[in-house]
């Protein structure tokens, strides 16, 4: 028993640190703001909450203690950190930042008056 | 003109509730584990000041009339009685007592005067930094 829940903590803890690491990669590799954002709001929020549900796992099963804040801030966590990065990217599209070279396709050309910042 | 928000509006209409309760948690359990008054008062600013990034200054005023400068003077007042309660019992000035009490749903809990001390420092610290932020807001 203690064996499978070790090994799951351990599985949890290394994917956490793995993706946090390709959020790491891609926000130095990722051309521009847009790409960059895709990356810091989806893979680092995964990386954190498998950390956070593996040490959640570690503290019931090995140490006996359930500590109810960290699926608070796991839930957390889930709910502002997509919404975190959709505002950097709007603020950033409204704000008038090119995109990168190689984009084919702009769905939102024109929607936004860039002079004044407002919806045409 | 403001563009349209849905997103920021709906994640802030389910997170403002999690940072509240969040920071009621913190503020009763500063006796016994990291917390206390003043971390509780400033997670519970940062609860209304998302509302005021996510809404509009004036809605938040509408949904919480509160005069903060008035809630810093209930805040020092609380605990300066706190403090001053102890000379009725003719020990020294900001002597705490506690009791353990059987409380209908909580069972056996331990009631001690310095959670007064730490009300007045969790309103004086929201009214403080709320004053603060609503002063540099309304720059009109």
């Amino acid at each position: 028993m203690t064996t499978i829940v070790n090994i799951l903590i351990i599985v949890l803890i290394s994917t956490g640190v793995l993706f946090s690491l390709v959020t790491a990669i891609g926000l130095v590799r990722l051309p521009d703001v847009y790409t960059r954002t895709h990356a810091a709001s989806k893979s680092s929020t995964l990386g954190v909450l498998c950390i956070l549900m593996g040490t959640t796992i570690h503290f019931w099963a090995v140490e006996g203690i359930f500590n109810t804040q960290m699926v608070i801030a796991i839930a957390f966590l889930f709910i502002t950190a997509p919404v975190g990065g959709h505002l950097i990217g709007r603020a950033s599209y409204v704000a008038g930042i090119k995109l990168a070279d190689a984009t084919v396709r702009d769905d939102l050309k024109g929607v936004f008056d860039q002079k004044t910042d407002i919806k045409k | 003109m403001r563009t349209n928000d849905v997103m920021l509006q709906t994640a802030t209409k389910v997170v403002t509730f999690i940072i509240l309760m969040f920071a009621v948690h913190i503020f009763f359990a500063g006796h016994y584990t990291p917390g206390g008054g003043f971390v509780g008062g400033l997670l519970t600013t940062s609860a209304i000041v998302l509302l005021m990034l996510a809404f509009d200054v004036k809605t938040v005023k509408k949904i919480l009339p509160i005069n903060y400068v008035i809630m810093t003077a209930v805040g020092l007042l609380i605990a300066i009685a706190t403090a001053a309660a102890s000379i009725i019992f003719d020990v020294p000035f900001f002597t705490h007592a506690y009791d353990y009490f059987d409380l209908p749903l909580f069972g056996k809990t331990s009631l001690h005067s310095a959670m007064l001390f730490d009300a007045g420092v969790y309103l004086v610290v929201v009214g403080v930094t709320m004053t603060i932020i609503q002063t540099i807001g309304e720059d009109e």
